[in-house]
């Protein structure tokens, strides 16, 4: 029972650092580059929704949406503003890029006057209800994760697979001057892509806000998401959530089992484990330059 | 294996998933001569390069090198070893060191030549320095031989495709090796630049002494330097022999342009115009 | 604009390629020397900063820049190299022997974290990394009997023989000779065959591979002595700030060693005494600055992090080639007066093809 009780917390954890993974797996498969502001984006998400919420006053069913929605035109900005200009640079220099947008998001988070640096609450109507199954008592804030994860897992397979746009996305990210040539417009897909990850990151944020509160420093649990993009293999949409959940698991896991401190570290020596067993992931790439 | 062939290829075959890319083949290639792999795209050439070259290990097969060091199984080699042991080559797609000088790609090919180790390195004594004058001296050589002293403190990246060409021969002359490969030495030159190679092949060979295994298309270059041909298609070997030989061959024509009857269909006599032929 | 006339090979083998580099270096050496009884106390501190971090970013340099391979908890090795020193010396093992012990043991140490790396590239190499840099830095604060925990631990001063440096003059010569001597072993590997097989690495495994070069051998050779470089430096840390505590080497340290080979300049060893500069002189920068800027934003607590993002930010985009990038196209303006042309350092644009097969 104690086990069930660990493992759906664990799932609910991962289907957070799954969505946060889903961000870097989607801007990774478009553009093949690290984003290491995914979780600085979570953040703001999870502040734009309180400023909905609080300062604007909508009401939760509304707030939500257009808290998703203002991050992905923000991402689609950051994109227009601060990543196309470099795309051709070295791998290395996008990745400090992001590094730096990550940096000032959370400092200006930081900087706006009382609310920076304080923790707040994110007012939601299913606050403190939980469920009863059993010897189970499953809060109603893991419940909306999981179930959120999985209707927008289905809805990103749908538009991959079945979308024109989806499938320009998958050219665009295999050979950029190909899709130029195809009449495919690689630069709007990019800023879409972006700023679908943002509203990614918007949602995850929504979903954490209720459990961990709202603060500058969420997006450091963005750093735990990048072991589950690597456990699932970068390129993989599925492999980013599955990724999540195993690390969600083993955390929770060992949180309970295994001595003080090692609840923090289990991703990192999971990611280990992975990369000298299947260093491409579960359902990774094969990296082989051909010659 | 005879005292005179220097690379001997057995029933190479390699597999990668469903796709047989390289299929029994196997070849001879004499000391000193110029040996040449033709075929149409995807026939294997490439691969069978990289096989030797140890960048792929063979499913079935083997390769035996008779170099300096005696007769060795290549296929039992690490892929760094091969420069080592008197192979180099050159990339179709040009693997140059974009952010180096052109001198500083041609020292690289030095590397398996170098006398010194970590820590006299570190305080550079004179012995680290009498190697690198002796490497400098060396790849001089090389630059007088392929007329690149112009280039010697340019940026790889900003050179034009021709030169970096000369330049990915020059690094794999550096290394003095007793075997070259050379995966399409013309694609992408104009006709004088392909007259340059083909002397400078000729020169390789005559000159320097180094046995030349080539992939080529351009059939004029092939009639012009080499002096056996092999060709492939689909991974199998369908005729060795002169170029002229090769070049008549009822197999190779076929794998080219198609058989014998879909080339009649094509003459003038037999053409119904707006109607299968 | 000056035309070297070549007569002798050995003029591209040399370190000073010409007069010019001979009086400027030794200008700056002089500088360096009688910065003690010229410059006040604070700043003589800083400097004895500056030059610490340089050893540490010519290390991460040498690996991220050199080499290629991306470290993203390099503050691990740093750690490593602190907690080393501080230990030995606090047992009382001599200053020098302490040194090489903390080069040593983080040279092991990345070694050890080197091994992902000849397996995997790119970013699985920095989440392997990273990944480490968690790992260590939550393993030194766990570690109590020897680190102290998050309780921290006191560092002595270093004792060379009878001789204990505790002034601030006599610490800054120290750091002074081992950044110099550092500097010099590494700019001697870089125009040596090691040096020339990283950057092949760096450029082109498969074909560094096809000259002879074994990539694991020196994939695991460049994050030993990155890490050693990183250890001594953290050697130096150790007893310049006399006070560790495992937070000192946590990824924001990390992110920080980045920050300063990227802004410095990547690829270059002028980059790495540049970033130095920058990441002791940015903060003093700031305080300075925040007197003149309104107090809501002057007083605010994320003003540091969001300047340090936009710098980098700005970096990445307008001056890629870093503060030596940027110092070299405002040489060769001055150098080629009125000829200088925009071309001339021109980024060369690519399109992004992608290496993988699924």
């Amino acid at each position: 029972m104690q086990l069930l009780q660990l493992l759906i917390s664990g799932v609910a954890q991962g289907c957070i650092y799954g969505l946060i993974a889903l961000g870097f797996v989607l801007i990774y498969k478009a553009t093949e580059t690290v984003s290491f502001a995914q979780g600085d984006l979570m953040m703001v998400g999870a502040f734009s929704g309180l400023a909905a919420m609080t300062l604007l006053g909508f009401p939760f069913w509304i707030a939500v949406p257009s808290a998703i929605v203002a991050m992905g035109i923000f991402g689609v900005l950051l994109e227009r503003l601060v990543i196309r200009p470099i795309l051709g640079q070295p791998a290395f220099s996008i990745v400090m890029l992001t590094i730096g947008v990550g940096y000032v998001l959370r400092g200006l988070i930081t900087m706006i006057p009382d609310v920076g640096t304080d923790t707040h609450t994110l007012p939601v109507p299913y606050a403190g209800e939980v469920l009863r199954l059993g010897g189970l008592v499953i809060a109603a804030e893991q419940m909306v994760v999981i179930g959120a994860t999985v209707i927008l897992c289905l809805g990103l397979f749908a538009m991959f697979k079945y979308s024109k746009l989806g499938v320009a996305m998958q050219a665009a990210s295999q050979n950029q001057l190909a899709a130029y040539y195809m009449g495919i417009p690689v630069k709007q897909i990019n800023g879409l892509v972006w700023g679908l990850a943002a509203a990614v990151a918007a949602v995850a944020g929504l979903l954490l806000a209720p459990i961990t509160f709202v603060h500058a420093n969420m997006g450091f649990i963005g750093l735990k998401a990048f072991p589950a993009a690597v456990v699932g293999g970068f390129g993989s949409l599925p492999g980013a959530i599955v990724g999540g959940l195993v690390i969600g698991i083993v955390e929770s896991l060992s949180g309970f089992y295994l001595p003080e401190g090692f609840k923090d570290i289990a991703p990192f020596i999971v990611v280990l484990l992975m990369l000298v067993l299947k260093p491409n992931g579960l359902f990774g790439e094969q990296l082989r330059k051909k010659v | 294996m005879n005292a005179d062939i220097l690379l001997s290829a057995q029933d190479l075959s390699v597999r990668f998933g469903g796709v047989l890319a390289v299929n029994k083949v196997s070849f001879d290639v004499k000391r000193g001569e110029v040996f040449t792999l033709i075929g149409p795209n995807g026939a294997g050439k490439t691969t069978v390069f990289n096989l030797i070259s140890r960048i792929y290990t063979p499913t079935t097969g083997v390769i035996d090198f008779a170099g300096p060091q005696g007769t060795l199984r290549l296929t039992d080699q690490p892929a760094h070893q091969i420069a080592g042991l008197g192979i180099a080559r050159t990339f179709q797609n040009i693997e140059l060191f974009e952010h180096a000088t052109v001198l500083q790609n041609l020292l690289i090919g030095r590397h398996t030549h170098r006398k010194s180790g970590l820590w006299s390195e570190m305080f550079f004594t004179g012995k680290t320095r009498a190697g690198e004058i002796e490497a400098r001296e060396k790849v001089e050589e090389v630059i007088d031989f392929l007329d690149l002293q112009h280039h010697r403190d340019s940026m790889v990246a900003g050179l034009p495709y021709g030169v970096r060409k000369v330049v990915e021969l020059a690094r794999a002359l550096c290394t003095e090796p007793k075997l070259l490969l050379l995966d399409e030495p013309s694609s992408g030159l104009n006709v004088e630049e392909t007259e340059d190679m083909a002397f400078w092949i000729s020169d390789i060979k005559n000159e320097l002494g180094i046995t030349v295994l080539m992939v080529e298309h351009d059939m004029s270059l092939v009639s012009k330097v080499s002096d056996r041909v092999l060709a492939m298609s689909q991974g199998e070997e369908i005729a060795t022999g002169t170029p002229s030989q090769v070049q008549s061959d009822p197999g190779v024509i076929e794998a080219y342009l198609g058989s014998v009857d879909d080339v009649s269909a094509l003459r003038r006599e037999n053409y119904v115009p707006g109607g299968a032929a | 604009m000056r035309f070297i006339f070549k007569t002798d090979y050995n003029q591209d083998v040399k370190l000073a390629k010409h007069g010019g580099h001979v009086f400027w270096y030794s200008l700056l050496g002089l500088v360096l020397v009688a910065a003690p009884w010229v410059v006040a106390e604070y700043w003589l501190a800083q400097l004895t900063f500056v030059l610490i971090y340089a050893v540490v970013g010519l290390g991460l340099m040498l690996l991220a820049g050199f080499t290629g391979l991306f470290s993203l908890g390099h503050a691990a090795f740093l750690g490593v190299g602190a907690y080393t020193q501080a230990v030995m010396v606090n047992a009382g093992v001599p200053f020098p022997l302490a040194l090489v012990c903390a080069g040593l043991f983080s040279a092991i140490v990345g070694i050890i974290v080197g091994l992902p790396a000849l397996r995997v590239k790119g970013i699985y190499l920095g989440m392997a990394t990273l990944a480490f840099g968690f790992i260590v830095e939550e393993g030194m604060a766990r570690w109590e009997s020897v680190t102290g925990g998050n309780a921290g631990l006191m560092v002595g001063y270093p004792a060379i023989g009878g001789w204990t440096l505790d002034s601030t003059e006599e610490f800054y010569f120290l750091c002074l000779l081992v950044t110099v001597g550092a500097t010099l072993a590494i700019v001697n590997l870089l125009r040596s065959s090691t040096g020339r097989a990283f950057v092949a690495i760096r450029d082109s495994e498969i074909s560094a591979q096809s000259m002879g070069i074994h990539l694991a051998r020196y994939k695991t050779l460049s994050f030993a002595l990155s890490a050693a470089l990183a250890g001594i430096g953290g050697a130096l840390y150790a007893h310049k700030i006399q006070f560790l505590s495992p937070e000192q080497f946590s990824i924001i340290q990390s992110i920080d060693l980045l920050l300063m080979v990227v802004i410095g300049g990547l690829g270059s060893i002028h980059g790495a005494f540049l970033g130095a500069i920058f990441l002791i002189v940015m903060p003093q920068l700031i305080s300075i600055g925040k007197d003149f800027l309104p107090a809501a934003i002057g007083g605010a607590a994320g003003l540091q992090g969001t300047v340090y993002g936009m710098v980098l930010i700005g970096f990445v985009l307008f001056e890629p080639m870093g503060l030596y990038g940027r110092w070299l196209k405002v040489r060769t303006w001055f150098q080629l007066f009125p000829f200088y042309r925009r071309g001339l350092f021109k980024r060369q644009k690519s399109f992004q093809k992608s290496d993988r097969l699924k």
